[in-house]
């Protein structure tokens, strides 16, 4: 305490003293802890006395600065992390698409602070967020020409990172990624399939191969290959990587270009309703979002953001923002009556360690039924888990794991395909939830057809995190140029949802 | 008691030493103006958005100097075949390479300065390439890719080989024995597992690879992944970590 008070008044001391008396040095026998020690009580406490009455006086004198007219100083406090009063873009949801379209945005801005961009994201430490909870892996094995276009570009990305998300000064952005590939096993019923979407994965420029069982056999012995008819193995750009790293770059490089980032949650909007008339005298509301209310965490203080665009990438909690607009709740055979149809849907991830396990080459790989398992380190460690079938989805509520799914569906599976894995323990799991589509499982990109000014950017089922930075970039492109320019993702508007023509991946699984 | 009068001793130093230094500097000022270098220095700090752009447009434009080497050798592969085009390529980054039944090794000096004989040699295939430090990276490599028959590949030293470019040499699995990669500051263990496609080769070179971060683990690992590869891998410390140093080092002490 009094040392703290000492270095107060040596700060203000700089200012005002003219000489300084330096403090006589005894040296003594016993060394110098114990010299400048007096006996007396009276001089120490006069001369704390007068140090005392320095730091007063400037703190009166500071004291009485700040109540003239012409200081900064106000009684009332305003809380420094309330989001600003006005935004040109808010992007809602501050997982990887979130950045990564905030990142986009700034990184097409013609001038430079073109556009005020805000990210609201309702809670820092990521704990239900789908991207942090993610296995993480990126491929090209699908077989919508989209999909694979996204794949390519965003591996494209991540291979030049660093020019891309280096900031200057700081640590380059280590991925970890792993260039062990995906492999895909088939069965006999749906061999077919594979090779319909092995001949367009080529086509799109994916670099894929196809296995026969012998050619497995030879290259991963450590596979029991009964029932497998065909496979389909990805040579390059496919593997899997870190997402706290890629989120942590978007965010740290958006926040460097200006990007304002806010912790709270979006509860309620303004929005001003055109209503228009069908030719067939039915009426059809417009809304344009006027401002976004931010309320603060665990508060009741929130502040209206005025803003000009809103992009809804809230993931797994997507269907709840529109739902504050009154999409899904009109009448049941009109455009107002269909809500966006993104749910959380929970999925496990279990740990598990096998020392004798496959080694440095073993891939992603995913069987056909459904049933997946990657490595994960080096010591024997490896993720395993399946998509539940739809009857049995597991309750949403929380992020509870079911230790029994295991046993019961991934267990059996694993260990008919890779024999060493009968012999496993179950380190870990942990659950996460995928922004699932329930029309047909892929992202829906594109403005709402009713909210004249809010662009969605979710429902990926599982690719998000993998599709990022391209679908950052194409929602960029929607926004400050008006139309895809490099890959046209048109496809995934919310216009099939209203037509009803789903856009599904013929995948094996 | 004493401690804290210590430090204010050492404080009152330090003011003392920086009203020295600022009358110093405000007495100076009015004399002369202070000498070039820190007149920079201070216009500099006062601009700081400006040698953030300044520094940026430095690394873009070494960035693009470097795709500039590395670029795609399209108009030589139209008018000379794949095989001297790749040849050239490899020439002008400095490198050295050998013709499939030749014996002689095509390199160019440290200037750059090459001869013109390989042009001789049209149509034939490239056996061995040595790259050795020079600045090949990902994109560099598409000019080699037609190489279908390359058995010989050195990487030593490269500082822009990285992991995307050993995923990329699947292209050569069916013929490539030799790879030496030792030196490179770039691979990580991600890359390592990458190599599980060149199932055909027979030596491995990863010594002294700064990346990868429990060396003596990975290199198990890769002799298990290549069971034909004969992998060497010098220039790693795989002593015990420190604490069990220093007890064998108390021990030998009493021992003597």
């Amino acid at each position: 305490m009094s040392a703290w008070r000492l270095r107060v008044k040596l700060r203000s001391a700089t200012g005002l003293l003219v000489s300084t008396r330096p403090t006589q040095r005894h040296t003594s026998p016993y060394g110098p802890l114990t010299l400048c020690r007096s006996l007396s009580t009276g001089s120490h406490l006069r001369n704390e006395f007068f140090k005392d009455l320095e730091a007063q006086l400037a703190a009166f004198r500071k004291k009485a600065a700040d109540a003239l007219p012409g200081s900064s100083w106000s009684p009332l406090q305003i809380n420094p992390n309330l989001p600003p009063e006005r935004a040109d873009i808010v992007i809602v949801g501050g997982g990887v698409l979130g950045w990564s379209i905030a990142y986009w945005l700034k990184q097409k801005e013609m001038v430079r602070g073109g556009v005020r961009v805000l990210v609201v994201e309702k809670d820092p430490t990521y704990s239900q967020a789908s991207t942090v909870l993610s296995a993480g892996g990126i491929r090209q094995q699908f077989s919508l020409l989209e999909n694979i276009h996204l794949s390519l570009a965003s591996a494209d990305f991540m291979r030049n990172i660093n020019e891309h998300l280096g900031v200057l000064n700081e640590d380059p952005v280590d991925l970890q990624f792993n260039q062990s590939g995906y492999l895909f096993l088939a069965s006999e019923e749906v061999a077919h399939i594979m090779e319909e979407n092995y001949s367009t994965q080529r086509y799109a420029g994916a670099k894929v191969s196809l296995l026969s069982p012998t050619q497995l056999k030879q290259k991963f012995p450590w596979l029991n290959t009964d029932g497998v008819v065909l496979a389909s193995y990805g040579l390059e750009n496919e593997g899997w990587f870190d997402p706290w790293t890629l989120l942590n770059a978007f965010r740290r490089k958006a926040i460097s270009m200006g990007v304002i980032q806010c912790c709270g949650e979006v509860t309620d909007f303004k929005y001003t309703t055109d209503v228009l008339r069908t030719a067939s005298g039915d009426t059809v509301d417009l809304k344009r979002i006027g401002s976004v209310k931010v309320q603060m965490p665990n508060s009741l203080e929130y502040q209206p953001v005025e803003c000009a665009i809103v992009v809804n990438a809230a993931g797994a909690f997507s269907g709840k923002l529109t739902e504050m607009l009154g999409i899904g709740s009109g009448p049941k055979d009109s455009i107002a009556g269909i809500p966006l149809p993104v749910e959380p849907r929970k999925r496990y991830v279990y740990v598990v360690h096998c020392p004798d396990g496959p080694g440095l080459d073993s891939p992603f790989l995913i069987d056909y039924s459904g049933v997946y398992f990657r490595r994960e380190g080096l010591g024997g460690n490896y993720i395993a888990g399946v998509s539940p079938e739809e009857a049995e989805e597991p309750d949403t509520s929380n992020l509870e794991v079911d230790y029994q799914f295991f046993e019961e569906k991934v267990w059996p599976c694993l260990a008919h395909r890779v024999p060493a894995f009968e012999k496993l323990k179950v380190t870990s799991a942990w659950a996460g939830f995928y922004d699932y589509n329930t029309f047909d499982q892929n992202g829906i990109i594109g403005i709402h057809p009713l909210i004249n000014n809010m662009y969605l950017a979710t429902g990926f089922s599982g690719h998000g995190l993998q599709h990022s930075p391209a679908v950052g970039r194409a929602v960029a492109e929607l926004i400050l140029d008006g139309n895809f320019k490099t890959i046209d993702l048109s496809n995934f508007s919310f216009r099939r949802i209203l037509t009803q023509e789903p856009m599904l991946e013929i995948n094996i699984v | 008691m004493s401690a804290p009068l210590t430090s204010l001793h050492r404080c009152c130093q330090r003011s003392a030493l920086l009203l020295h230094v600022a009358r110093q500097r405000w007495s100076s000022s009015s004399a002369s103006p202070p000498p070039l270098h820190t007149r920079l220095l201070l216009f500099l700090t006062q601009r700081f958005y400006d040698v953030e752009m300044l520094l940026s447009w430095r690394s873009q434009l070494m960035r693009n100097q470097l795709q500039k080497k590395n670029a795609y050798y399209g108009y030589t592969q139209r008018f000379y075949g794949l095989d001297l085009a790749s040849a050239y390529f490899i020439l002008s980054l400095k490198g050295g390479f050998r013709f499939a039944g030749q014996s002689e090794w095509f390199y160019a000096d440290q200037k750059g300065k090459f001869s013109w004989d390989f042009l001789n040699h049209k149509d034939t295939l490239l056996e061995e390439v040595d790259m050795s430090y020079t600045v090949i990276n990902y994109r560099g490599l598409c000019n080699l890719e037609g190489q279908r028959s390359l058995r010989t590949l050195k990487l030593r030293g490269c500082p822009e080989v990285d992991d995307w470019l050993l995923a990329r040499l699947h292209v050569f699995q069916d013929s490539l024995e030799d790879l030496d990669i030792s030196h490179c500051p770039r691979i990580t263990t991600g890359g390592l597992a990458a190599l599980r496609n060149l199932k055909g080769l027979k030596r491995l070179d990863v010594s002294s690879l700064p990346g990868i971060l429990s060396p003596g683990l990975v290199i198990i690992l890769l002799e298990e992944m290549l069971p034909q590869c004969q992998i060497t891998a010098t220039g790693y410390d795989y002593s015990l970590n420190d604490a069990q140093g220093e007890e064998e080092e108390e021990h030998m002490q009493r021992q003597r």
